[in-house]
């Protein structure tokens, strides 16, 4: 830039016109996108029996009731570590898929790689290819040209009130659900949030692509520091490609088609080396691999490379195999985290009671003295039922002196914790003045409670307070 | 498009800031931004004028929606009262005794009567319903005028002689210093505590009976066994109001003591009335 020209404070966009593109890494992508699309819009609509009084959605997410339920699973407030589990099982799968694979994760399987991936095959159907779009983009404004803006934009926004839509399911059985959101009957928050994700889905989509990456998204820069020379990238090989040229007129392969460029969603030209807004979608190699086959020439011109390679590759020596830059201690190790945190989980699942029990003594006051002299504690005995039945408990204690203990409202020690319910029950422990108990500080205690039908029980501890002179 | 059109990095100014040779462009922000950003002030506007926003000595000025957060909250409070009416109606209309049948009932008088205790009772009674000295205990078996829920409604609607209503509890202790010998007063305190269990000066106590029987007995009954008909302690049990020791129950006598419980019949609805009594009798001492 010149020193007499104001600087420009504002950039518009440079529009990006990817060119269709066919070869290994397309299809793995579309078949990606189709199967993690398909799994996005199809997951709530898998019924799974759990008996009569629990919903019978596979994956349902139970805000109002506080439940979560997937599958077999059902996960309670309470158990809200195998949620935290599972987060950092997904932090540390994302340090091992970028110390090994670098940004494949943007590549292939974010969410707004994949939807933009999706406007971006309705807009090529539509506008038709690179060429024609540019065309269209240039063109005046005529009928023809409203009649394939309009269309496309609403196509795009059939896919992004589905993508809303399927985002609500997860949240209320899926059935019901869409039959109130058509009559009418669900909720405003139903609404709401479908009309936030349909517009986050056809503006991201449609019109921020690659500047969600570029100027939005924080992981691209947390990815820079979680790479390293061995990890896996989208390069050029410019010893290989330089000086480039017309072919027959330059030494190196690059023929400079700029067919590289020419598919790029990202709007960037890969043979000027790494760069942030590169999410190694792979597409560039495609493009280049179909043309090298033109040629005559090697495929492999712009290929997944570690940056260790370089020295051996420019040497004209053979690079390490790609699997020997994958099998290196780092990645072992967040593989042996990850794994260890996923086992952990599994074996914490099948462990787990199908009851949970949790006493909590009165402190206020500790103790109540009574009128024959004797102490009385309180304590909130909190059961929680976690499975589709009824279930009766049996509640004893077990303590030194042989204290009494009573449920507050009944004279049986039974008591009935509903189908997927908690219940509190106060129980009140009295201890005689004969008693040591009544005279001590803190006495244990040990809860019993105990499912009459099946046998299985459970304890808690917790202390008697008595007054100390 | 391809970055050919685009300016080369060199190209671009820096802000002039060097730090260990590391330099910053001077790159233009994206477009977009500048939109948000404009986008913002319009919604700002926008709500300056639909709601309230410009302090004025009285309030703000109103904005064209008409909210008030003041308004919001009465709302919700009369939603609230609209979403309760039918389960306070049952509990109006349920017996007493019968509340403890219905789960829900049991789970709205609780809850609510919590809270009435909380805001009306802890004062005096403690947030833990454990009382202090001249301020019963509520946790415990011992009540001076009945714990049944009857009673405890009774209780809490007329109060404990209490000035402003006719039907409150009333009984009043003479103060035996003004008939009493002051040995005939040091008889009856060792002879309290011979009947209350505590370590007693047999030879004080041991003419006591008679002295207690003409003195004592028609309100405390014949073996000090109490009457709640006259809100007359238990005197037999190990349970005092104003304390169990020599010094308290001298002044008890010499003195008389009674404690003052406002009426609420006047203060709050007849459902937190209801509320509170089934409240106090879960506690664990209700009869």
């Amino acid at each position: 830039m010149s020193n007499d020209t104001a600087p420009q404070l504002f950039q518009a966009r440079e529009p990006v016109f990817p060119q269709r593109v066919s070869g290994r890494f397309r299809r793995l992508k579309w078949s990606l996108l189709a199967i993690t699309l398909g799994i996005y819009y199809a997951t709530p609509w898998i019924r799974w029996d759990r008996g009569p009084n629990l919903p019978d959605q596979a994956v349902l997410i139970d805000l109002a009731h506080a439940r979560f339920f997937f599958f077999w699973i059902e996960i309670w407030p309470h158990e809200f570590y195998f949620i935290a589990g599972l987060l950092i099982m997904a932090g540390l799968g994302l340090f091992l898929f970028t110390s090994a694979l670098g940004r494949v994760w943007c590549g292939y399987a974010c969410p707004q790689t994949v939807w933009t991936d999706l406007f971006l095959l309705i807009e090529r159907w539509i506008e038709g290819d690179r060429n024609a779009r540019i065309k269209l983009l240039r063109a005046k404004l005529s009928p023809r040209k409203i009649r394939l803006r309009l269309s496309k934009w609403a196509a795009w926004l059939v896919i992004s009130v589905a993508t809303g839509g399927a985002w609500v399911f997860y949240f209320a059985d899926a059935p019901t659900l869409m039959h109130h959101l058509f009559t009418g009957q669900a909720a405003l928050v139903a609404y709401g949030t479908i009309a936030c994700l349909t517009a986050t889905t056809f503006v991201f989509g449609g019109f921020l692509r690659e500047q969600v990456c570029t100027y939005m998204c924080p992981w691209p820069r947390i990815q820079a520091a979680m790479m390293d020379e061995h990890s896996l990238t989208v390069a050029y090989r410019n010893w290989r490609g330089e000086p480039r040229g017309k072919m027959g007129k330059a030494e190196g392969d690059c023929i400079d088609c700029m067919a590289c460029v020419n598919v790029c969603p990202q709007g960037i030209d890969i043979r000027d080396g790494q760069q942030v807004e590169c999410i190694t979608c792979a597409l560039c190699i495609d493009a280049c691999d179909a043309m090298m086959d033109k040629i005559g020439r090697p495929r492999g011109l712009i290929d997944y490379c570690a940056l260790t390679d370089e020295p051996q590759e420019r040497a004209g020596q053979a690079p390490k195999p790609l699997w020997a830059h994958v099998m290196r201690l780092r990645n072992f190790i967040y593989f042996g985290l990850w794994a260890g945190i996923g086992v952990g989980l599994v074996v914490a699942l099948f462990v787990r009671s199908d009851f949970s029990v949790s006493i909590t003594p009165d402190r206020n006051p500790r103790f109540v003295r009574l009128s024959d002299g004797g102490v009385r504690n309180a304590y909130d005995l909190k059961i929680s039922n976690q499975t589709g039945d009824n279930r009766r408990f049996h509640i004893s204690i077990k303590t030194d002196e042989a204290l009494r203990v009573k449920l507050q409202g009944t004279d049986e020690m039974n008591i009935t914790v509903p189908a997927d319910q908690s219940l509190h029950q106060r129980v009140y422990i009295f201890a005689k003045p004969v008693y040591l108990a009544s005279r001590t500080d803190s006495t244990p205690v040990r809860f019993w409670i105990e499912d009459i039908n099946s046998g299985e029980r459970q304890h808690v501890d917790s202390i008697f307070a008595g007054e100390t002179k | 498009m391809s970055k050919k059109h685009k300016m080369a990095d060199e190209d671009y100014p820096t802000t002039g800031h060097e730090w260990d040779g590391i330099r910053e462009y001077d790159k233009p922000m994206p477009r977009w931004w500048l939109w948000t950003f404009f986008a913002t002030i319009i919604f700002s506007l926008a709500y300056v004028i639909a709601y309230p926003a410009v302090p004025l000595i009285k309030g703000a000025t109103p904005g064209l929606l008409g909210y008030s957060s003041r308004a919001q909250l009465q709302r919700s409070l009369d939603s609230v009262a609209l979403e309760n009416a039918e389960i306070e109606q049952l509990l109006l209309a349920t017996p007493l005794e019968n509340i403890a049948k219905n789960p829900s009932l049991v789970r709205y008088a609780s809850a609510g009567g919590g809270a009435v205790f909380r805001t009306y009772c802890a004062q005096c009674h403690g947030a833990g319903a454990q009382g202090a000295t001249g301020y019963p205990n509520l946790q415990d078996d011992d009540w001076l005028w009945g714990g049944d829920l009857a009673a405890l409604e009774q209780t809490i609607q007329h109060g404990i002689r209490s000035d402003a209503d006719e039907d409150t509890r009333y009984s009043e202790m003479p103060k035996f210093g003004e008939f009493l010998e002051e040995a005939q007063i040091e008889q009856l305190v060792e002879y309290l505590r011979q009947i209350s269990g505590q370590d007693y000066l047999a030879e004080t106590s041991a003419n006591a009976e008679v002295l207690f029987a003409d003195n004592c007995a028609a309100c405390h009954g014949q073996n000090g066994e109490g009457n709640h008909e006259q809100g007359a302690p238990n005197l037999k049990d190990a349970l005092w109001l104003y304390g169990g020791d020599r010094d308290a129950l001298r002044h008890s006598i010499a003195n008389a003591r009674f404690g003052v419980m406002p009426a609420w019949n006047t203060r709050i609805t007849p459902a937190q009335i209801r509320q509170v009594t089934f409240y106090v009798h879960q506690l664990g001492g209700g009869e």
